[in-house]
């Protein structure tokens, strides 16, 4: 990627491409990224909305979470939490575990756990949204 | 590694001079020292961030249980409600508060860095200190918040 390597005709994305441990290239930098940025309001909101129903009843609660505007705002917060807490592991993980056997079951049961988590959540969210 | 040395005598083979083979057959420290080496601030709230991060991964199923119990009964919701409000429910959620807002802080360092700001040694100090400050005041104030809606 240096200059003097004038004669490579490869762009320089096109030899960041597939790079790394699981061979995803750039992409999953920039979308931790992305996640991080977006994080920030995101989760700020949702300790909002914890501080404000302390001590709420059962009614209570499930009335806050069917508010549409609210039940929109915290899908977004989990679908971001997720999506960057799954590519966070998927770092420690490439940090730690050197076999390519071991490394490949714990980025999938990573995988797995973040959809099972996302899935309950949002169909709890979507239940309670349309009456449940 | 040591045994080589172990059974060397004084003018034995071992050595080419007295001199190297006494300093040899001494403990010499290993690198990095880690008896007596204290990390950098940066390097341990840079551990912590990690930490942080993966307590928040697993914490997620607090937030999964929680939704899922308002989605459910009255009596799932009253248990989960009643779990969380024990001491140790409370411990977990404000440790959950606080890497959360430590996580936060120092992933916000995190995006500064890429800009390339703030890596010189000194800010980089500072900034790392202002993190774990500002994630202790931004926590208790959250439950302070917390206890006062609670109250209102
Ligand atoms: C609140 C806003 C958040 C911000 C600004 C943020 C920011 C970041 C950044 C910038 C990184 C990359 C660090 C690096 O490159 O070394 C990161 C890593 C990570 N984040 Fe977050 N994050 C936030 C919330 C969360 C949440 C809610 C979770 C989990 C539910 C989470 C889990 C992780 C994990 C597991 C890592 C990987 C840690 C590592 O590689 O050392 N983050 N975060
Ligand atoms: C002279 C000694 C050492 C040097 C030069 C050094 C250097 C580094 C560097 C450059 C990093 C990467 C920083 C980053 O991820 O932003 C790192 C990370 C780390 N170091 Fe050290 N280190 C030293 C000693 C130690 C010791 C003694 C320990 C543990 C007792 C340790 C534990 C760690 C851990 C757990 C991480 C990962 C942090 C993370 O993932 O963000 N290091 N170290």
């Amino acid at each position: 990627m240096s200059g003097k390597n004038n004669t490579d005709m490869r762009t320089p994305l096109a030899k960041v491409r597939g790079l790394g441990s699981a061979r995803e290239g750039t992409g999953h930098f920039w979308r931790q990224r992305l996640t991080a940025i977006a994080n920030i309001p995101l989760m700020l909101f949702f300790v909002g909305f914890l501080i404000a129903l302390n001590g709420s009843g059962y009614a209570e609660v499930r009335a806050a979470l069917a508010n549409p505007f609210v039940a929109l705002v915290l899908a977004l917060v989990l679908i971001s939490g997720l999506i960057h807490m799954r590519l966070g592991m998927q770092v420690i993980i490439e940090d730690y575990i050197t076999s390519e056997g071991l490394k490949l079951a714990t980025i999938a049961l990573n995988t797995f756990f973040t959809v099972a988590v996302g899935v309950a959540s949002i169909f709890a969210l979507l239940k309670l949204a349309f009456g449940g | 590694m040591g045994d080589m040395h172990e059974d060397a005598e004084p003018g034995g083979a071992m050595s080419k001079s007295p001199a190297t083979r006494e300093f040899a057959r001494r403990e010499r420290p290993l690198s990095p020292h880690l008896t007596i080496y204290r990390p950098p601030i940066t390097m341990t709230m840079s551990i912590i961030h990690r930490i942080t991060g993966g307590a928040l991964y697993f914490g997620t199923l607090l937030v999964a249980v929680w939704l899922m119990a308002a989605a459910s009964s009255q009596a799932t919701f009253d248990w989960v409600n009643w779990a969380f409000g024990t001491w140790l429910g409370r411990l977990i959620l404000f440790g959950y508060t606080w890497a959360l807002m430590h996580h936060m802080l120092g992933g916000v360092r995190h995006l500064v860095w890429d800009t390339g700001a703030g890596l010189e040694k000194h800010t980089a100090s500072k900034i790392a200190w202002a993190t774990l400050v500002g994630s202790v005041l931004l926590t208790l104030l959250i439950w302070i918040a917390g206890y006062m809606a609670r109250g209102a």
